[in-house]
């Protein structure tokens, strides 16, 4: 390889000028390669604007009503708020399932686990769970959990679909931070006697806690915005009622109720062609959006902040 | 890590109790990563299982209890037929149109995201100065976060009104009319009696097949551009880890017998990250097979086996969405034929990501 490399240099040097057009053609090709992100992220933040202020004007669109109805079959009368609050529902009996399973797993296998074969399999295992496709999970939760098991299509099989979907993604950053934790700090906690669990509670996990909570904000920064295993679990074409109402009793009930998340209304709305629901797709996607800036800036405050005390950082 | 630290104090009457404690939560803990690998079981289970009953009329529970095979859809059907229509008054079951479908999405989506993704790696690991980079790389991570739902909409707002259907109104109609011109100016066959060639009439039929060109609401076009874009980002970040990896010592080497930059990085750098590089194309393929909300709502719910890239066309994603959107009820072969393709979905992607597993453990052994 390196021969080759020799060989094609002595083979140029007399032409060097020639050489310089080459690279630097070939610099600006990388470069305008690279710039293409930028430029597909631009056009496609200004025609989700464009779209919603074009229905703003154009259908008159009252963002009080957006804000504050459930969605209808009639453009003129739909809202967003029934999927809002069931996005906000789904994500939290997400977070809760995932949270636990994920960080136990993450301990387990960086704290407990001997370097078996046991552990590889899990560990080979998880790598497999990632690259499974979301709607794969649906499928599955369709299958067990809403027509086996009887639950039906409700928010509560929703968020397990959900969970699945982002356990891996927990595991992977909690290994990380835990891993990050240097083992002198663990091996000090033992000196004074502790046990395994008393180390971890105590020594470990807030050392570890700031980049767990920054994976998990992250990963349900994607589940929030997870369409497809939604679709397979079975959601309302428009939410037209609230799962919960104001009703404390009807709470208890909440993981029992029909729904259909932000993403789901926005497909629905995308997917009926009929230039109003265009414009009432493009105002949900602001506010998806909105929720995903506001989950990614929590997490870039987390992580920043405890930069400098866990004395590790993040390129 | 810090395995070999168990306290060896023992006799304490607290201590122990801990201890039991200790052994508790291991117990727990256990519990939980066994529960990452009771999911994998259950997806193949219950895949298996429901596609059993797609093919056999029932499943394999019930097989295994003494049930009768009802041979619903064979084998040969669903494998070799080319029309997929399951829902249909007069059903099929050849699956191969909407493999076809991620097929060639895929393909095509390749084509954009490992040029535009590879150079934007080495633009990023080899050429970029500090500030660039620090700018450049957020993009690319805000793009991989975006929802593909917005992708979506992205493609039925934009990318199929302004970009495919610009393509066939400016570029495709007017070359075709042009062909058409040509051909109806040349005599309609050229050759000696016997052996003619048909010059002008194959001319006048391409040109007329050009010229119909119009973009529908949902295009192939359109399906490849969006995944391709929603990979690049993907393909980018694996490959700059991996170029990124590459020792100092073997560019210093070439540069100090005066390679350019170029010769560095393509003849240095790929080489050398060849195996990283290659793990995120799988990666990336990977993605784009199970991609779904994106390429729905691009490339449309009209299976067909076409190579146009302005007709719609239905991938294996888009069918299980259009299919559960339809509210299947239990039992029917069209609730049936949402776990055969599931399976067909789920076993590709593995074998996608064994090939990346492969690759990258390739790769860290080459450099560690």
């Amino acid at each position: 390889m390196s021969v080759d490399v020799i060989n094609r240099v002595l083979d140029r040097s007399e032409s060097r000028s020639h050489e310089d057009a080459r690279n630097r053609i070939f610099r600006w090709l990388l470069f305008g390669a690279s710039v293409l992100g930028l430029v597909v992220l631009t056009l496609l933040i200004a025609d989700v604007l464009w779209s919603a202020y074009h229905g703003l004007v154009t259908f008159d669109i009252d963002v009080r009503q957006f804000l504050t109805a459930t969605s209808s079959s009639r453009p003129g009368r739909a809202g967003f708020a029934a999927n809002i609050l069931a996005s906000v529902l789904l994500i939290a009996m997400t977070a809760v399932l995932a949270f636990f399973l994920a960080v136990g797993c993450a301990i387990y296998l960086t704290e407990y686990a001997a370097d078996g074969r046991l552990t590889r399999l899990i560990e080979a295992n998880l790598a497999n769970l990632a690259g499974v496709p979301s709607i794969v999970y649906g499928l599955l939760v369709l299958a067990l959990i809403v027509n086996d098991a009887g639950l039906g299509s409700v928010i509560l099989a929703g968020a397990i679909a959900l969970a699945l979907l982002i356990v891996p993604i927990i595991i992977v950053a909690s290994i990380e931070a835990i891993r990050a934790v240097p083992d002198g700090v663990r091996d000090g906690a033992y000196a004074m006697g502790s046990t395994r669990w008393q180390t971890i509670r105590h020594v470990v996990l807030p050392q570890a806690m700031p980049g767990i909570m920054t994976g998990t904000i992250l990963a349900l920064a994607r589940a929030i915005g997870e369409t497809a295993p939604l679709i397979m679990v079975g959601t309302l074409f428009h939410a037209t009622r609230y799962p919960v109402t104001t009703d404390p009793a009807s709470w208890l009930y909440a993981p029992f109720a029909d729904f259909s998340a932000m993403p789901t209304q926005i497909y629905t709305w995308t997917f009926l062609a009929q230039r109003e629901f265009d414009a009432l797709a493009a105002l949900g996607i602001v506010v998806l959006l909105s929720v995903l800036v506001l989950l990614y800036a929590v997490a870039g405050v987390i992580r920043r902040r405890y930069e400098t005390d866990g004395g590790q950082s993040h390129d | 890590m810090s395995g070999d630290s168990k306290a060896g104090f023992i006799g304490d009457e607290k201590l122990s109790a801990d201890r039991r404690i200790d052994r508790w939560i291991r117990r727990v803990f256990f519990g939980c990563a066994a529960l990452t690998i009771v999911t994998t079981v259950a997806i193949f289970l219950v895949l298996f299982d429901n596609a059993a009953n797609y093919f056999f009329g029932a499943r394999i529970t019930e097989l295994l209890a003494g049930a009768t095979l009802d041979r619903q859809v064979s084998f040969t059907e669903f494998f070799t037929g080319t029309r997929w229509a399951p829902s249909h008054a007069y059903p099929s079951h050849g699956v191969l149109q909407i493999v076809w479908g991620t097929t060639v999405i895929t393909v095509g989506a390749a084509f954009i995201s490992i040029p535009v993704g590879t150079a934007t790696a080495l633009y990023l690991a080899e050429y970029a100065d500090p500030s660039t980079r620090n700018r450049l790389k957020p993009i690319l991570e805000l793009l991989a976060g975006i929802p593909t739902i917005v992708y979506g909409f992205f493609a039925v707002s934009f990318v199929t009104p302004v970009f495919v259907d610009g393509i066939a109104t400016y570029i495709v109609r007017p070359i075709g009319r042009a062909v058409h011109w040509i051909g109806t100016a040349l005599p309609s066959t050229v050759g000696v009696a016997g052996s003619e060639v048909a010059i002008g009439a194959t001319l006048i039929g391409a040109g007329e097949a050009m010229m119909a060109q119009y973009v529908g609401r949902y295009s192939m076009l359109a399906g490849i551009i969006v995944v391709g874009i929603m990979t690049i980002p993907m393909v980018s970040s694996i490959s700059e880890d991996a170029m990124q990896a590459v020792p100092d010592d073997l560019r210093d080497g070439a540069y100090a017998l005066g390679a350019t930059k170029m010769d560095v990085s393509l003849g240095i750098v790929i080489p050398a990250a060849a195996s990283g590089i290659l793990a995120s194309y799988v990666l990336a393929v990977s993605r784009a097979i199970g991609e779904t909300m994106a390429v729905t709502l691009a490339a449309g719910f009209n299976a067909n086996i076409t190579f146009n890239p302005f007709e719609e066309i239905m991938t294996m994603t888009a069918y299980m969405v259009s299919m559960a959107r339809g509210e299947a009820a239990v039992g029917t072969v069209e609730y049936q034929s949402l776990f055969a393709v599931g399976l067909v979905l789920f076993l590709l992607t593995l074998l996608m990501n064994v090939v990346n597993d492969l690759l990258k453990r390739r790769f860290q052994e080459a450099y560690r």
